[in-house]
């Protein structure tokens, strides 16, 4: 199970590097999820993986399951989640604003393959 | 008294969700009075809290009561308290600023002007790394809002960058974070510091991987050399008050490298002693060289400052990194100086870029800026404090520096680099001075000249347009001609330069202080003490 586990939190980690590191907000948007995914699943394991055992110490029970991971993932998965809708809306402005979806606000020159949008906000931005 | 730990953090909680609640109920002119009321309420909290740690030492609050390593842990040393007051005067000058009319245009800037003090006093007086962690988001949270206010192109591409890096940054905090509970079983800092000496041969190399995380993450919010490039952009791009506030941004990020340093990897960590030093030193000075040329090249007056800001952080590193008593103390000195005279510089950025209309803050000849003798003469005043001449303040922290790096084999480059940035600032800010105030065009009050001069500009212009004036939304059609000073926007200039002539006149009492602090940072034996023995009902 730990093998597992651990590799999908490495996969999940180089796809989310891997996207963030395009130059276009949506990919980049969908990295950052990904790498959220990754260390909510990573902070989860940091209490040692455990099956079917209660969360609170019992005389009954042969062991128990760390709490602390559990409360520290649901505060990022609530933190991660609202920072992605920030993001988000960050971007879709980002996209109006500079008239492309570039992180740096201007295509690649070797993007030629994506149609340029020619709608341009600027000048009603800049007046 | 250990209940008054948590008013700095309760004030600005209770003045935003109040601000939020009634932004559409209540007028303007009552959210700046309630606003600016509530800061000073904060300012005046955190003096008694000053107070109170000269007296008792450390202070701590249990939050609910629950025990130390279990509970949520609030300490207020005297570091703490030091960055506090540092934020709140900051806090009150930028504020003062804003409501002369850069609050207009979104009802929310009151409220994330308080949540985002909330989030920094927070992180100054948490005891545990996974609140310093949401204590970063919630700063973090708000100053996406803050540095967005106003809008506009430039403020938005740089306001992409910072958000991403941010975010990408957390990732690694919780990595780090993570790592550490997974092998040591704690995350209070007190509780973590304890354990790190017993830990295991074989997790060692986990531990030194999480501290160096740790570190990246500081490191990022610091704008250490390479992870330094979202500042320039962001604090150029972004409205004057929040730019003068996020002069203590970048100082969050010198705290934390300072408290896990001592507190958690500190002369007690057996195997992993000292474990950022080595790192730190390079990246600090690599940071002085790197800041310096940005502000020699750099073609705008907020833009130089922003890297004037980058160059304090390397240099305040520098003092972090000597490890010494002296060295720290010389930090902690140097860091409310660095801090007001950046804050000071961006804020008269602002009133020059008003005055020349449609050259902003643009370094070109262009229109005499209004009351030039006065703004001219604050200008000089603030350029001599951030390039650290004598007899001011940024000269005396300087000189504290350079007189604990007097024993260290790296002396030779601490000198050599913290001298020749020093130098090079000065004839940067020289020639800013000068492009600004002397070579003004004559009528500066003339539209037709002043035509001229932009159209000329932009004809010789080889910088980047997109670059310049797009992140300027002042009131471009009615340039601030008027023949007096513009004494409501200056007032806290004067109040951030005074500020650091207090610090040079005090510089008894304050070097007292802040030799007490690092004398109680280098011996955290007390803090962990505070935090995790004698503390239930320690009030």
């Amino acid at each position: 199970m730990e093998a597992l586990l651990a590799g999908i939190i490495a996969s999940l980690t180089g796809c989310g590097v891997y996207l963030l590191l395009r130059a276009y907000t949506f990919p980049v948007v969908l990295g950052l999820t990904l790498l959220s995914y990754a260390v909510n699943l990573f902070l989860f394991a940091t209490g040692r993986l455990t099956v079917g055992q209660p969360a609170v110490i019992s005389a009954d029970a042969p062991g128990y399951a760390d709490p602390l991971p559990q409360a520290l993932v649901l505060t990022a998965i609530v933190i991660a989640f609202g920072m992605t809708a920030f993001v988000i809306m960050l971007a879709l402005k980002a996209r109006a604003a500079l008239g492309n979806d570039h992180v740096d606000g201007r295509p690649d020159d070797g993007g030629a393959d994506r149609p340029l949008p020619h709608r341009d906000h600027a000048g009603k931005e800049e007046a | 008294m250990s209940q008054a730990v948590i008013l700095p953090l309760l004030l600005p909680l209770a003045a935003a969700i109040l601000l939020l609640l009634t932004r559409r109920r209540i007028s303007l002119r009552v959210r700046r009075g309630l606003n600016l009321g509530v800061s000073v309420l904060e300012l005046l909290a955190v003096l008694w809290l000053l107070v109170l740690v000269s007296g008792e030492g450390i202070l701590v609050y249990q939050v609910g009561d629950w025990p130390a390593p279990y509970g949520i842990s609030l300490v207020a040393d005297r570091l703490s308290v030091w960055m506090l007051l540092i934020t709140a005067l900051l806090a009150c000058c930028a504020l003062y600023y804003a409501v002369q009319g850069t609050d207009r245009g979104s009802r929310h800037f009151h409220p994330l002007f308080q949540l985002q003090l909330f989030g920094l006093n927070g992180a100054f007086l948490t005891g545990d790394l996974f609140n310093l962690f949401v204590f970063f988001e919630v700063l973090l949270l708000a100053s996406y809002g803050l540095l967005l206010h106003g809008g506009g192109r430039a403020r938005v591409r740089a306001g992409l960058h910072f958000v991403v890096l941010n975010l990408a940054g957390s990732t690694l905090f919780l990595f780090a974070v993570g790592t550490l509970y997974g092998v040591l079983g704690t995350l209070s800092m007190a509780d973590l510091a304890s354990r790190v000496a017993d830990t295991a041969p074989a997790d060692v190399g986990i531990v030194r991987a999480a501290g160096l995380l740790l570190f990246t993450v500081f490191a990022l919010k610091a704008a250490l050399v390479p992870l330094y490039l979202w500042l320039p952009a962001a604090y150029a791009g972004t409205s004057a008050p929040v730019a003068a506030l996020f002069a203590i941004m970048t100082k969050v990020g010198a705290y934390a490298i300072l408290r896990v340093e001592t507190l958690i990897f500190g002369d007690t960590a057996g195997p992993l002693a000292h474990l950022i030093e080595p790192v730190l030193l390079p990246l600090a000075l690599a940071t002085l060289g790197v800041a310096v040329l940005g502000v020699l090249a750099a073609q705008g007056l907020r833009r130089q400052t922003a890297y004037l800001v980058v160059l304090s952080v390397g240099t305040l590193l520098t003092a972090f990194a000597l490890g010494t008593r002296d060295g720290i103390a010389a930090g902690l000195y140097y860091l409310p100086h660095s801090t007001f005279a950046a804050a000071a510089l961006f804020l008269l950025a602002d009133v020059i870029a008003r005055g020349r209309g449609a050259m902003g803050d643009r370094l070109e000849p262009g229109p005499a800026v209004p009351a030039a003798p006065l703004v001219g003469g604050l200008f000089f005043l603030a350029a001599v404090l951030i390039a650290g001449l004598p007899p001011l303040s940024g000269f005396l922290g300087k000189w504290m520096l350079l007189q604990a790096a007097l024993e260290r084999p790296a002396m030779p480059w601490i000198f050599a680099l913290v001298l020749t940035a020093g130098l090079l600032t000065i004839v940067a800010l020289a020639r800013t001075g000068s492009m600004l105030f002397y070579r003004a065009a004559a009528g500066g009050g003339d539209a037709s000249a002043l035509a001229l001069v932009s159209g000329l500009a932009s004809a010789v212009g080889r910088d980047d347009p997109s670059q310049r004036s797009d992140g300027w939304r002042c009131d471009i059609g009615a340039p601030a001609m008027r023949a007096g000073p513009d004494w409501k926007r200056l007032a806290p200039v004067l109040a951030l330069t005074g500020l650091c002539l207090v610090l040079v006149a005090a510089a008894g009492p304050v070097t007292a202080f802040t030799a007490a602090t690092a004398d109680a940072l280098l011996a955290p034996e007390r803090y962990i003490e505070a935090v995790l023995g004698g503390v239930v009902g320690g009030r």
